[in-house]
Order: C-alpha cells, then sequence, then structure tokens
C-alpha cells in the first residue's frame, strides 16, 4: 500500500464518461421504478382478490424476490431466459432484473400501508353514501400513499444502487460498466471505483433529497 | 319513518339482536339506552345497511334496505350516522372532509359543496377551523366537525353511535349541545348513548336494550320515572 502513488488525474479526466454513465444509471433505476410500481399495485391487488391463483401468484413473486439475491434475479433475466432461447440484452435484463426485485418489495411495503389505514375510514366513507371505489379512491389510497411513500423512496435509492450489478451480465454503459471498463485499461481500481462511489453517493442523497421535498408538498398533515 | 321488524342478527354463533321491533316517526327523537353488548349499536350499522341482518325486516320511507336490488348508497345519502370514533378524513382540512361527499356523492359543484360545508361548519361552531387538519383539533371539535360531514348530505335521519363515549368529560358538553341543537330543529334521531341526562332532556322515547332484547321503552318520564321491567330498573340503579 505504501509503494501506491494514487493517479487521480486518470480519473477526473473520466468524469465526463463516468457522468455520461450516471445518466443510464438514474435512467434505468427510475424506468425499474415505475415497472415495478405498476407491477407492485397490480400484485396487491391480486393479493387482496380472494382469488387463489391470483393471490398465490403474487404471494410467490414477493416471496421469491425478497428471499433471493438481486445478483441472480438479474443474471436469470439474462442468462437463464437465455437457456430457454429469450435473448435479452444486458441494458434489458438489468431493467428486468430490478423491477421484479423493486415490485416484490414495492407490493409488500403496500400491503403494510393498507394494513395501517384503519377500516373505519374506509366504511366512514361509506356511511356518507361512497360506493366502494370511491371510499378507496378518495380517502384509503391518498393515506396510503402517505404511510409508503418513504420505504418507495428507499426503494428507489436502493434501485439506483442495484444498477451497479449489470456488470456481472455485460452491462457496459452505465456508471459501473464504464468504471469497470476504465479500471480494466488502467488497473488504477481505487482512484475509478472511490470516484464512482462519490457519484453514487451523490445520486443517492439527490433522490432522497427530492423525494422529501415532494413529501412536503404532498402531504400537508 | 323508519320501521324495524323482527330483526335478528348475529355475529357467527353470537346472537346480538332478538327480534327488535321499533318504528320511528319523522320528527321523533328515540335515544336507546342499555349496558355494553346489549345489541344498541349494531342495529344502528343495520339501519343504513353497513352490516347485513339475518332476519327481519328494516324499512326507510317505505324502502327495504336490505333487499337485493337496494342502492345503499343512495339510500345512505338520506341516513346520516356519527360514529364513537369520529373518524375524521385525516388527509383533509376541517373544510375538505366536510365538501368531499357533497361533491363526489351528490355531484355538487365546488361553490356549492363549499357554501353547505361552511354553513355545517358554522352551525357545530367550527366556522374558525375550515383550513384546519382534523388532527390538530381536540377530540369534541372532530367530533362536531363529523356531525357536520354528516348534515352536509342533508339527511332526513341521523343515527348517533354514543358519539360522546370517546371523549374527555369536559368536551363531552359541546357534542351534547350540538346535538341537542339539531333535535330542536326537528331532525329525525336515533342515539345510541350512555348519557342518561341527555336521553331524558331529548328524547321523545326512550328504549331500553338488554342482551339483544328491547326490554322497555317509553316516554322519558315513564321509562326514567317508572320503570316496569326488573332489568331496566337494576340498569337505572346501576349507573345513576
Amino acid at each position: 500500500m505504501l509503494n501506491y502513488t494514487f493517479h487521480w488525474n486518470q480519473a477526473f479526466k473520466a468524469l465526463p464518461q463516468m457522468l455520461d454513465g450516471a445518466v443510464v444509471t438514474l435512467q434505468i433505476a427510475l424506468l425499474s421504478m415505475v415497472l415495478g410500481l405498476a407491477i407492485a399495485l397490480a400484485l396487491t391487488a391480486f393479493r387482496l382478490s380472494g382469488n387463489r391463483i391470483l393471490s398465490g401468484f403474487a404471494t410467490s413473486w414477493v416471496e421469491v424476490a425478497r428471499n433471493t439475491p438481486a445478483l441472480f434475479q438479474i443474471y436469470m433475466a439474462h442468462f437463464g431466459l437465455g437457456n430457454f432461447g429469450i435473448h435479452l440484452s444486458p441494458y434489458t435484463a438489468l431493467l428486468i432484473g430490478i423491477a421484479f426485485n423493486n415490485a416484490g418489495y414495492l407490493a409488500e411495503n403496500f400491503r403494510g400501508a393498507l394494513k395501517a389505514i384503519p377500516d373505519t375510514q374506509a366504511r366512514a366513507g361509506r356511511s356518507l353514501g361512497m360506493t366502494p371505489i370511491q371510499a378507496f379512491r378518495l380517502i384509503v389510497l391518498p393515506q396510503m400513499l402517505r404511510v409508503a411513500f418513504l420505504p418507495a423512496t428507499n426503494q428507489m435509492v436502493w434501485a439506483i444502487l442495484m444498477t451497479s450489478l449489470g456488470v456481472t451480465v455485460g452491462m457496459n454503459t452505465d456508471l459501473a460498466g464504464i468504471t469497470q471498463e476504465l479500471n480494466a485499461r488502467s488497473f488504477r481500481t481505487f482512484e475509478f471505483f472511490a470516484l464512482a462511489a462519490v457519484i453514487y453517493y451523490i445520486i443517492a442523497k439527490l433522490v432522497t433529497l427530492a423525494a422529501r421535498l415532494v413529501a412536503a408538498r404532498m402531504f400537508k398533515y | 319513518m323508519i320501521e324495524i321488524k323482527n330483526v335478528r342478527k348475529s355475529f357467527n354463533a353470537l346472537e346480538v339482536l332478538k327480534g327488535i321491533n321499533l318504528t320511528v316517526n319523522k320528527g321523533e327523537v328515540v335515544t336507546i339506552i342499555g349496558g355494553s353488548g346489549s345489541g344498541k349499536s349494531t342495529l344502528l350499522t343495520c339501519i343504513n345497511g353497513l352490516e347485513p341482518i339475518n332476519s327481519g325486516q328494516i324499512t326507510i320511507d317505505g324502502t327495504d334496505v336490505h333487499a337485493k336490488g337496494t342502492d345503499l348508497n343512495k339510500l345512505r345519502r338520506k341516513v346520516g350516522i356519527v360514529f364513537q370514533q369520529w373518524n375524521a378524513f385525516p388527509h383533509l382540512t376541517v373544510l375538505e372532509n366536510v365538501m368531499l361527499a357533497p361533491r363526489k356523492v351528490l355531484g355538487l359543484a365546488k361553490e356549492k359543496a363549499e357554501e353547505i360545508a361552511v354553513k355545517q361548519l358554522t352551525h357545530v361552531g367550527l366556522r374558525e377551523k375550515l383550513s384546519v387538519y382534523p388532527n390538530r383539533m381536540s377530540g369534541g371539535q372532530q367530533q362536531r366537525m363529523a356531525i357536520a360531514r354528516a348534515l352536509a348530505m342533508s339527511p332526513e335521519y341521523m343515527l348517533f353511535d354514543e358519539v360522546t363515549s370517546a371523549l374527555d368529560p369536559m368536551l363531552v358538553g359541546e357534542v351534547l349541545d350540538t346535538l341537542k341543537m339539531l333535535a330542536e330543529e326537528g331532525m329525525t334521531m336515533i342515539c345510541v348513548t350512555h348519557e342518561m341526562a341527555f336521553a331524558r332532556d331529548v328524547s321523545d322515547r326512550v328504549a331500553f336494550f338488554h342482551h339483544g332484547v328491547m326490554a322497555e321503552i317509553g316516554t322519558p318520564d315513564q321509562l326514567f320515572g317508572a320503570p316496569q321491567h326488573p332489568d331496566t330498573q337494576a340498569f337505572l340503579a346501576s349507573v345513576r
């Protein structure tokens, strides 16, 4: 270690390239959240449907997503499906793997949020003449979103960090992929990864901050 | 007119209403008293169809509440209910709480719904609280808001389910005064209550429930002055 001479200049010269990668990282994370939220809503509806097949499907999804490594989930999307002749690009496989993971965690988050709203709230709505759907949409859902919002923000941060697993399926355009390629060419591992880590850190912090500002505007009570 | 005929209601093996008969006429104030678990509150939730019944019939102005084709959402517009736990909608301001159902259920324009809401909130003494969120108010204020919220639908009947039971003793008076005001204005009301003085003051008739049976009903003077049924006598002796 004492013999090591830092070469930060090389890393800083590559900064524009790495920032381009960061944009791809953020893009995958955002897309995976949008997909994850949509699927999680569907899974939540399936679990509440009372239909055995639908709720069994949803429960299996949640169980697998939450209790197996995210790395395996991404691997399966790329190499696993490849065995069946479904060949996804590293970008798509990474996106699908993370969306799968997000959906599982978010569905569980929604279920908890739903449980946190007392039945008497919907009942009060019904007693004012609302239909079940109105009572859910106007009374339960807005309260549920508030409970689910901060955990969903954590999932977004987690999604950003999970994108780095893309290097294992050959992803080379996101921040981790670009960093890995720069490293392979220069062997300045410490400098490149330290700089990449700082960029991940800043993105994660900015997302958290943005979420707080949104929450403060949306949930005034 | 609300007509309750031989209504029976069970929760699993437990029969909580064992053949209730009661008719409440327009403009009448009927209070129901009795011990915990006597079926009083259950009857109210059966009247507006929040709970199904096992047998018997409840009709409101001739409409059978529990018949298959009955539009309960429509029926509930004319039967307001206020619960022991006021169930304020925490994500809405006081004004929005009261405006919500007139807008979304009755389909009124925003201005009209607001006008009605402000009028009802003024009526219950919350004119100063329009833009406040419910959790910033006392239980008594939230309960008065819940009353205004029900009244904003212009109901013809009001059901009050132990609306003061969850309140601080200091706050009971303000809510009871609101109910008295409504009674004096001629609202048809069924109140389940543990407040005997209130029952005596406002009621046209008082019913005593005991173990799912309406043991006795009469004017306040009859029921409190000369109770006939031994269970009524025992209950009144215990609460005095």
